[in-house]
């Protein structure tokens, strides 16, 4: 037999009907990884790319040298933005499935990689994020009612009814706008923080996209731009292991963890514990000291599991054990958190549950008041005619006329409307 | 006022910006301590600092983007692709992102980035060194798309560019950075010098986008055109001896409706040229236009002239580019008709 060469086709452990099997992720024991000087080189702390950065352990202890010693009440508020956003992604799944919104993507079992993230960061540093890490919004204090009003494209819409659900933004905020079109926000993050040295501000961006979309161009943009100028950026890539049907061996992950990839550019890759409230929290501060010494860019490989959908139009029990969540071997950042508070006498079951019981009433009345500035079926709704505006500042010629254009033809409407009734009277 | 090529005058408004506006940053592939390969950013690096002109990876989707990344930081970014037939990579940036930033997030993050680009062949480049990519970027909403043919309006447009509030792209057609050029590569070369365009003022003015300029005007036949092709038909009227009105049309869009309508009322005829390839070419957008606007007042059908439906061809340029015989040709044809 002469030797032929074959391709290589990746293939997850498990697909439907078989055994979960994440044998492949490598976990390093909590408190087991070193934490450099932020000043440490890509080449100096490479096996930070292939180990894990992990605070909490089995006992629910916090223990190691990337334990950010944030105090009970901290912990509490990280605690409570992380049931916030589970049960508000619950609620507006809940009210897609009643078809009340158009879609929805949920970021569930995914919460403290926005939150604690958000929480490491300052109000004035910019965020870029992806689809998935409402968290951040919920970090900076954004009410509820903004984000429902947005899925409902309502009057209160904040993108006046021109994206998809969860498409947000908020200027107030520091929060960039969401895009569609997948990774593009990367290189995006670094042009702001490039901007940011160049007007010699103590401010950083920070940026997410997932694991599979890190395949894309721009990320290679990112890391060579972030690189070459040192940019104060933070670039996180999440890695919870399927980009709808697409596990991660397809973007790259078989033979090498992606945080490596940063020490191929000149910059430090950091592997974490995705699902570790206090892990993550301490390597988003690392990564954020070193921005504003201007030593340069992290790239954080953050490890978690997509527990729920890619969105309401996925069906993952069509590629992956149904079960497979309960096999994820890092576990639910909320249990842990909260299992941690406990572990601490900081909290208890009673308490936890008063929490989730106030926060589903504050979902509920939040959705009550969304719904008053209109829903897809009825109440106040947008103006169609502002389609038109926010397409330059100034609206052009050709704009104008096609805008008097639909006006004539929604007032003929109108007009036929109003009329069909009494011509059928005469009729 | 000064006599200054096309290339020296692109290098004096961004000088003035950058003088006048600490927000204006230059960014791209040679610009910085070399000046650019076309040399429009000549000196620059050195007189305003290695800040302020950067620099770039190799990189054109990365340009666009990181550019958008400082607009919306609040400068006011001008990124160079260093041809138009680079553009490509950027494309994503420019489509997805530049042009629909204001809207998708109903005007809290606009993204201010003039993204200047030499385009058009007539210089030995083969078919990754000529494209005019035009048409491409019109389709596209919430991009201004501007074409200078001379050095007066290619500084003020320029400046124009750089202070609207919106993204703009802007194409310089490399082969009359030098000098106006009528279509006839044996002919000597003619430097801007000569030329009333040539005068070039030394500080800060603006030709405003969205407006179209008659070149020429005439009674006959109206002659809607921009960029290099504007000297060749200057040209090709001057060949057939017909007395036709040639617009310049300078700002692809927004489109300057009435300026190119009226002209082909009161003339009754019209002939659309331009150097990019036809089928589906802005020319048909224009000839679209003109058909809506003029049809009760057009005496003959509209013609097009445009490079052929194929790559631009390294040994066959001159066979490729739509010349003052086939514009004459045109010409001729509207003029007979009817």
């Amino acid at each position: 037999m002469t030797p032929r060469s074959r391709l290589h086709v990746p293939s997850p452990p498990a697909r439907p009907g078989q055994e979960p099997d994440f044998s492949y992720v490598q976990i390093s024991p909590a408190g087991a990884v070193p934490r450099p000087d932020v000043t440490a080189t890509a080449r100096e702390i490479e096996d930070l790319s292939v180990e894990m950065v992990r605070v909490l352990g089995e006992d629910h202890r916090a223990v190691g040298p990337w334990n950010p010693h944030l105090e009970p009440a901290e912990l509490q508020v990280g605690l409570r933005h992380m049931v916030l956003t589970r049960l508000f992604d619950d609620r507006m799944q809940r009210i897609q499935r009643q078809g009340r919104i158009s879609f929805y993507i949920k970021s569930t079992g995914e919460e403290a990689v926005a939150v604690a993230a958000g929480m490491a960061l300052q109000p004035g540093d910019m965020l870029f994020p992806s689809y998935r890490q409402q968290g951040l919004h919920v970090v900076r204090g954004r009410p509820l009612v903004d984000l429902m009003c947005q899925c409902l494209s309502n009057t209160r819409d904040m993108c006046k009814g021109r994206q998809m659900p969860i498409m947000y933004h908020w200027g107030k905020g520091n929060i960039f706008s969401i895009s569609g079109n997948l990774a593009t926000q990367f290189p995006q993050a670094v042009g702001w923080a490039m901007a940011a040295a160049i007007k010699g501000e103590d401010r950083l961006a920070a940026s997410w996209i997932g694991e599979g979309s890190s395949a894309e161009a721009d990320f290679h943009y990112a890391m060579t731009f972030a690189a070459v100028y040192h940019a104060p950026v933070i670039l996180n890539l999440v890695n919870n292991q399927w980009a709808i049907s697409t596990f991660q061996g397809f973007a790259g992950g078989e033979r090498n963890t992606f945080a490596q990839r940063g020490p191929g550019y000149g910059i430090p890759g950091l592997r974490v514990d995705g699902n570790d409230f206090l892990a993550v929290y301490a390597v988003t501060q690392w990564a954020a000291q070193r921005a504003r010494q201007s030593v340069g860019p992290t790239l954080i490989e953050l490890v978690t599991y997509r527990a729920s959908a890619h969105s309401t139009s996925d069906d993952p029990s069509r590629y992956r054990p149904k079960d497979e969540y309960r096999a994820w071997p890092l576990g639910d950042p909320i249990t842990r958190l909260k299992q941690h508070l406990i572990a601490l006498g900081e909290w208890s079951e009673q308490r936890h549950a008063q929490l989730e019981k106030e926060l589903e009433a504050h979902v509920t009345a939040s959705w009550k008041e969304a719904e008053s500035y209109g829903t897809l079926t009825g109440g106040p709704a947008l103006d169609p005619l502002t389609m038109f505006e926010d397409v330059f500042k100034d609206m052009p010629p050709n704009l104008v006329r096609q805008r008097e254009e639909l006006r004539r033809l929604r007032e003929s409407q109108a007009d036929a409307a109003h009329a069909t009734p009494s011509a059928a009277k005469e009729g | 006022m000064a006599r200054m090529n096309m290339v020296q005058a692109l290098n004096s408004a961004m000088d003035v910006m950058l003088g006048r506006d600490p927000r204006v940053v230059i960014l791209g592939e040679d610009v910085g301590f070399f000046g650019g390969v076309f040399r429009a950013t000549d000196g620059l690096q050195r007189k305003h600092g290695e800040h302020r002109v950067l620099d770039t990876p190799i990189a054109e989707g990365g340009i666009i983007a990181t550019a958008i990344g400082m607009g919306v930081n609040g400068l006011k970014p001008v990124a160079e692709i260093q041809f138009a037939d680079y553009i490509y990579p950027g494309i994503d940036q420019v489509v997805s992102e530049l042009a629909r930033l204001r809207y998708r997030s109903a005007g809290e993050f606009p993204a201010p980035v003039t993204i200047r680009t030499p385009c058009g062949g007539g210089i030995r480049g083969g078919q990754t060194h000529s494209q005019s990519p035009e048409a491409i970027f019109t389709h596209v909403c919430g991009i201004k798309v501007v074409m200078p043919s001379n050095p007066y309006d290619a500084k003020g447009l320029l400046i124009s560019a750089i202070e609207d509030e919106d993204p703009v792209v802007f194409f310089e057609p490399k082969r009359i950075y030098n000098g106006p050029f009528d279509g006839d590569p044996h002919k000597p070369a003619v430097p801007w010098s000569a030329h009333a365009r040539g005068e070039v003022p030394d500080g800060h003015y603006t030709v405003p986008i969205g407006r179209a300029e008659v070149v020429r005007e005439g009674t006959d036949v109206t002659v809607l055109t921009y960029g290099t092709m504007v000297h060749v038909c200057e040209a090709a009227v001057r060949l057939v001896g017909v007395d036709a009105e040639i617009i310049d049309v300078r700002t692809m869009a927004p489109l300057d409706v009435d300026t190119l309508c009226t002209s082909v009322c009161k003339t009754g005829r019209c002939v659309v040229v331009h150097e990019a390839t036809r089928f589906g070419g802005y020319g048909a957008e224009l000839v679209a236009t003109v058909q809506e606007q003029c049809f009760w007042n057009l005496e003959a059908p509209i013609q097009r002239v445009a490079g052929w439906d194929t790559p631009y061809p390294h040994a066959f340029e001159w066979d490729y580019f739509p010349g003052q015989a086939r514009i004459a040709a045109a010409l001729r044809q509207v003029m007979e008709a009817s």
